[in-house]
């Protein structure tokens, strides 16, 4: 062994030889996208083709492919033009929708959560409020719209309480099957050390539930992307739900379609940033 | 009498499940002097695990008491520190965090942070983990996991350190060496340790005195013996001498030929009918 080449042994990463490192490091690239970029690109690619030709037919019902791009591409190109009223573009459209879902959904976590905690931690709370979460969360989010109009008087304060209630249901039952969950040796520990009731919330309740509680959190996120888009077409307003419902009844068939396409995307990224905040907290403890 | 540290005195327990009484224990009795290693060792079931955990104050006797330096148990407390059989570290915090929860609760008004944190380090030091602060339980075997375990329990400085059969979840190899680390840490911080265990070698080797149960329902401690061997103890040259094999032998025959687990089919039945509420009760 020469010196010079135990010395290349040691040095750190970063001072390596860029050409070569770059290349090392390109590999492990190719193959995540040969493994896991690939299959989802072609299955698309045929799916796309497979509309293209069954649409192009005539007296097709729907646009195909080409046709949906041709006609929405305004809309495509130019998302934040503002021509006032709900004329406005994809981008105002959809995040006039997440600012619903944002204060809805903030209001679930709270007081699902809290009330999650009640119920895991009492059996009292449990034999009392459980038959009710059990009838109350199986009433269609839509069910409760009606209702809410009624007694908000407004459109806007109405869908965030729709979204509200359709989120709260699986993050108060996931909460408290979290906290009963928690094992005994885990409240042993607590009381050897004399952990008061707010250090034991804090350093062990919550974080020992935290698995549960974040699938909760994703279940309830998902619920009310769901909620939102059928709240909005009928309360109207700027909205993803109501573009696609104004969009209907404009024989915009082209736009619709884009339409869904931005609302799954906007779902999964919700459902991923969520598992993401989950698995940061947990460690990578919870599942997903 | 009044010269024992950890004093346990006529304590009873019953467990009470579905209207159904069952008594587990009777009359324990026990002193234990400041410095000594105990161990309790009886067939599984009777009730070896309830007296540590009345001892700890988990659980509250239904009759009797326990009194640890003066003063009368009837909380748990960081002063009898226990070391569970199952390690229980938070899976969510990291090596140092599990031991610094305890430490930062224990010692908050006495020690600065530059010291806890020095304390901390120093207890994971003492059984050999202070290579590993960053890790996650998860990510380090059964036997780091324990060692942990002892470490988070020697860093509340208790008065009476509990081991509730600490080894036993661990493989034979593991276990000898873990053995051999509480004995060295015993004869340095001279703790006073009450041990459960199912293991005769293990109660010879670490023991200065050997506590043997009867059998459940009220089980009650049946003999006591000393283990006068001196110490530093080592387990190769321990296997081949007159008086470990001895002891060995005392503790084999108490367990094997006076409580001897049969039941003739009557009693099998009469138990079979009292049912799973007792099994349950004596588990726990």
């Amino acid at each position: 062994m020469n010196p010079t080449q135990t010395f290349d042994r040691t040095r750190l990463p970063g001072t390596e030889d860029k050409g070569v490192s770059l290349l090392a490091r390109l590999e492990p690239l190719k193959a995540v996208l040969l493994s896991r970029v690939l299959p989802p690109l072609i299955i698309l690619g045929a799916l796309v083709m497979l509309w293209e030709v069954l649409c192009s037919r005539p007296g097709a019902a729907l646009p195909s492919a080409s046709q949906m791009v041709r006609e929405t591409w305004e809309l495509i190109t130019d998302p934040f033009y503002d021509n006032g009223g709900n004329d406005v573009g994809m981008a105002w459209q959809i995040l006039a929708s997440l600012e619903r879902v944002a204060y809805g959904y903030s209001l679930a976590v709270v007081v699902g959560v809290g009330l999650g905690v009640l119920v895991g931690q009492s059996t009292w709370a449990l034999r009392g409020l459980d038959p009710l979460f059990q009838v109350l969360r199986t009433v269609p989010p839509l069910a409760w719209l009606p209702i809410s109009l009624a007694g908000f008087q407004d459109s806007n304060p109405s869908a965030i309480f729709v979204i509200f209630i359709t989120a709260i249901w699986p993050i108060i039952i996931n909460t408290s099957v979290g906290i009963r969950n928690i094992p005994e040796d885990y409240r042993n520990v607590a009381r050897v050390i004399r952990l008061n009731g707010f250090e034991y919330f804090w350093k062990i309740m919550l974080p020992a539930a935290a698995p549960y509680i974040f699938s909760g959190l994703r279940i309830g996120v998902g619920l009310s992307w769901l909620a939102i888009v059928a709240a909005e077409m009928l309360i109207g307003g700027v909205g993803i739900g109501f573009f696609i419902w104004d969009a209907w009844n404009s024989s915009l068939i082209s736009d619709i379609i884009l339409a869904l396409i931005y609302v799954g995307i906007v779902g999964f990224l919700l459902d991923r940033m969520v598992a993401w905040v989950g698995n940061r907290v947990t460690r990578g403890t919870a599942a997903g | 009498m009044s010269k024992a540290y950890l004093n346990i005195s006529r304590v009873d327990m019953d467990f009470t499940r579905n209207g159904v009484t069952n008594p587990v224990l009777r009359d324990i009795n026990l002193d234990v002097m400041r410095g000594e290693f105990i161990s309790l060792i009886g067939h599984s079931g009777c009730g070896k695990s309830t007296v540590l955990n009345i001892v700890a104050g988990l659980l509250k006797a239904s009759a009797g008491g326990v009194i640890v330096d003066g003063k009368e148990v009837n909380a748990p407390g960081p002063d009898r520190a226990l070391v569970f059989q199952n390690h229980s570290l938070l899976p969510w915090l990291t090596v140092y965090q599990n031991v610094e929860i305890a430490v930062e609760k224990t010692f908050r008004r006495t020690k600065s942070a530059a010291e806890r944190r020095e304390w901390i380090l120093h207890n994971l030091e003492m059984v050999n983990m202070g290579h590993a602060l960053e890790r996650l339980p998860s990510e380090i075997s059964g036997g780091m996991k324990q060692r942990v375990g002892i470490a988070r329990a020697l860093a509340m400085e208790p008065k009476v350190l509990l081991l509730d059969e600490p080894f036993g979840a661990l493989d034979a190899l593991t276990r000898a060496h873990l053995q051999d680390e509480v004995m060295r840490i015993q004869a340095e911080l001279h703790n006073t340790v009450m041990m459960i265990t199912h293991d005769v070698d293990e109660a010879v080797l670490l023991s200065d005195r050997i506590v043997m149960m009867t059998n459940g329902p009220s089980a009650t401690i049946g003999q006591i013996m000393d283990v006068e061997l001196p110490r530093p103890r080592d387990r190769i040259a321990l296997a081949d001498d007159a008086r470990y094999n001895h002891y060995r032998h005392e503790v084999l025959s108490f367990l094997y030929e006076k409580q001897r687990k049969v039941e003739d089919i009557g009693s099998r039945r009469a138990r079979a009918r009292s049912g799973d509420a007792e099994k349950a009760a004596v588990r726990a």
